[in-house]
């Protein structure tokens, strides 16, 4: 029962338990932090007293924790676990509008919709994301040149101020912080709940086509055509593959069929060791994956788990990356800026270090509402390296020259280190943010992006 | 019906309640959170969610009569609530003792008293009842709290044999440390298991006849076995 009102400060927040500093880190443990106090939040009605009681600048909230870098973490200082509040406030089969908690998560979500014929508007590629963290980094999907972002599809949500309270905002009412809290990566408060609008589907079946390519101009043509006809569209690349860019096309729709879906999960016993991933391994692992694909180059029925989220059923992949964690790298780069693309996939290439997730995908040209939105038109790319040190660090400093001096951007929830200059040109909105940050929230992010 | 709604084992067993659909009714301290827990269960399924604010230790008989009113003939009763308690308040404040006991063992029994005449005389059904591997043996650092689970374990133990000539099940479930708003503020727990895991199993044994007690994870049955085992004259020198 609610005892909460009856403890002392010291009690309010609970320090980590054992386990607690394995647990609140991120997807890509790294930068590995300690945080001083976290904060479990199971209703509501708990936030108001647990921000007015926090110290300035102390606060973040967590979800899933599947943000690669940084954005998640807060070190030092205090996290609230907002994922145990998670419920379904409203519905509305008839017209798909639900209203939801923020910790619920995509996954739980789309167990209860699918069955009433509704699908997420958008997804990532994990279904472990809580809406709140989708709202926050405001995240795309294989159908971003169709449907926008996530928060493209958010109708209105409260978040929860320090400062002023819980305040209900749409983008006709409070525009302003509804715009900065999309995207803005838990520093403007706790967002409560969020009406969602989502999206008709016949069944839970995904018609996909895989289609190899082997140049990037191939891939552009492939993908501009596709994105006509095709509802998703993504690509998997060779990012070792010495000479062309080879790939493969995913392209899919939804279609009136239905699968079971398939319930086994595997997990990572331990942290591989550090010489598993090196650069022939990979090399074969990638080799043997385009061949695969290449000869299955027919259509194919699908359940929506394997096609959104093939990656889930390895529940804890990122240990593959052993015990020193791996980070993402994910730019966009303007449309035309091929050869841009064609450099870097070469650079990584020639660093020899192992990477075996390369992705690539047009982004369209909808506009999210968010201040701080990472899709804009062009073209992503985004591939993961173990963490190895300066060495790592060398290469992708290089890289955001690059993507610097071509106007691009990098992309905050799947960042450990950029610079603070990368961050402010990427973002140039930053300023106008600041004034909505919830004076006491901070993150590890933010503080060093934006160091005083 | 589920007194002690919000509870976060009762919280994940009704959402399994739910998405089975079956017809549920709510009884908890906070109508906001009846209320968001309410459309979670409709949403997941549930054919019919009613919600009850009542206060288990001074309002007994209206929740009695509120169980009437909604479903004259429901079936099932789940206990749920309880407060964790800090055993070292526990030593130095004997209201907050006697206030813990009051919630924890003794609106308990005059709940499960007062529902025993409906069960008895509907002559069949089920009393479920959430207590804990606490109360099978007192310990240094949480006997107080153990007194009471440990009493309505008793208690149910009276209660079984006295509903089973009518037909009656009476279900003690006692789940080892679980990850819920109860034991949030506490650190150093051992084996904490997930609600959704624990209400999984105890929704299993309320579908399936026989059962008894639930020890849940079913791995506490041996561990509190053993415990049971070991001598008062070693046992006062352990610091568990």
């Amino acid at each position: 029962m609610n005892r909460t009102s009856s403890l002392a400060d010291a009690e309010l927040f609970s320090t980590p338990g054992p386990n607690a500093e394995f647990r609140y880190q991120s997807w890509g443990r790294y930068p590995h932090v300690a945080h001083r106090h976290v904060r479990k939040v199971f209703w509501r009605d708990q936030l108001p007293e647990l921000l007015e009681r926090a110290e300035p600048a102390s606060l973040l909230p967590y979800g899933m924790g599947r943000s690669y870098g940084d954005a998640c973490l807060n070190d030092r200082r205090d996290l609230l676990d907002c994922s145990p509040i998670n419920r379904i406030l409203d519905f509305d089969w008839p017209t798909g509008l639900v209203r939801v908690e923020s910790g619920m998560t995509l996954g739980e979500l789309l167990k209860v919709t699918v069955p009433r014929g509704w699908f997420l508007p958008v997804t990532p590629g994990t279904k472990f994301v809580t809406i709140g963290g989708a709202i926050a980094n405001d995240v795309h999907g294989k159908n971003h040149h169709r449907a926008g972002t996530f928060g493209c599809h958010v109708e209105q949500m409260t978040v929860y101020r320090s400062d002023i309270g819980p305040v209900l905002c749409s983008v006709t009412d409070k525009a302003d912080l509804f715009r900065a809290t999309i995207g803005g990566l838990g520093l403007t408060g706790v967002i409560g709940w969020a009406d969602l609008r989502l999206k008709r589907i016949p069944a839970n079946v995904i018609e996909v086509e895989r289609i190899a390519f082997k140049s990037l101009d191939e891939f552009l043509e492939l993908s501009n055509e596709s994105d006509q006809e095709f509802e998703y569209t993504v690509c998997w690349i060779d990012c070792l593959s010495r000479n062309a860019t080879r790939g493969i096309l995913f392209r899919g729709n939804h279609v009136n069929k239905n699968l079971p879906p398939s319930s086994k999960t595997h997990r990572i016993p331990i942290d591989c060791p550090a010489f598993f991933l090196n650069r022939t391994a990979v090399s074969l692992f990638n080799g043997a994956y385009y061949r695969l694909n290449a000869r299955n180059a027919h259509s194919s029925f699908v359940h929506y788990d394997k096609f959104f989220y093939p990656l889930d059923s390895l529940l804890n992949w990122n240990r593959l990356y052993g015990k020193s964690g791996f980070v993402q790298y994910q730019c966009v780069v303007p449309h035309g800026c091929v050869s841009l693309v064609r450099s870097i996939v070469e650079a990584v290439s020639n660093s020899g270090q192992g990477c075996f997730l390369g992705v690539l995908k047009a982004f369209g040209a909808i506009a999210s509402p968010g201040m701080l939105s990472f899709p804009r038109p062009g073209l992503t790319l985004a591939f993961d390296l173990p963490m190895r040190a300066s060495r790592t660090a060398a290469l992708l400093a290089s890289l955001d020259a690059l993507v610097l001096a071509n106007g691009g951007a990098l992309y905050p929830a799947k960042d450990a280190r950029m610079s603070s200059a990368m961050f402010q040109a990427s973002f140039p909105r930053w300023r106008e943010f600041v004034s909505f940050i919830d004076p006491k929230f901070s993150s590890s992010l933010w503080r060093r992006v934006t160091p005083e | 019906m589920v007194l002690g709604a919000t509870s976060g084992i009762a919280q994940a067993l009704l959402r399994m309640m739910a998405s089975n659909g079956k017809e549920l009714l709510l009884v908890a301290r906070s109508q906001e959170r009846l209320d968001a827990l309410r459309t979670d269960l409709l949403a997941r399924g549930a054919v019919q969610v009613h919600t009850f604010e009542a206060d288990f230790v001074s309002s007994q008989d209206l929740v009695i009569s509120f169980a009437k009113e909604c479903f004259p003939d429901f079936d099932t009763l789940v206990l749920a609530y309880g407060t964790m308690l800090d055993q070292s308040m526990c030593q130095v404040d004997p209201e907050y003792a006697i206030r813990e006991l009051q919630t924890n063992l003794v609106s308990a029994v005059g709940l499960l008293t007062r529902f025993a005449g409906y069960f008895e005389s509907r002559r069949s059904g089920t009393i479920a009842v959430i207590t804990s591997v606490a109360g099978d043996r007192g310990r240094r650092s949480n006997y107080v709290y153990g007194a009471a689970k440990g009493g309505l374990s008793i208690f149910l133990q009276g209660l079984r044999s006295r509903l089973h000539p009518f037909g009656v099940r009476v279900l003690t479930i006692k789940p080892g440390p679980v990850a819920t708003a109860m034991t949030a503020s506490m650190s150093k727990l051992p084996m904490v298991e997930s609600p959704e895991k624990v209400a999984t199993e105890i929704y299993r044994t309320l579908e399936s006849p026989g059962t008894d007690v639930l020890y849940t994870p079913q791995r506490w049955r041996w561990i509190m076995a053993v415990v049971a085992l070991i001598p008062e004259r070693l046992f006062k020198r352990l610091s568990i």
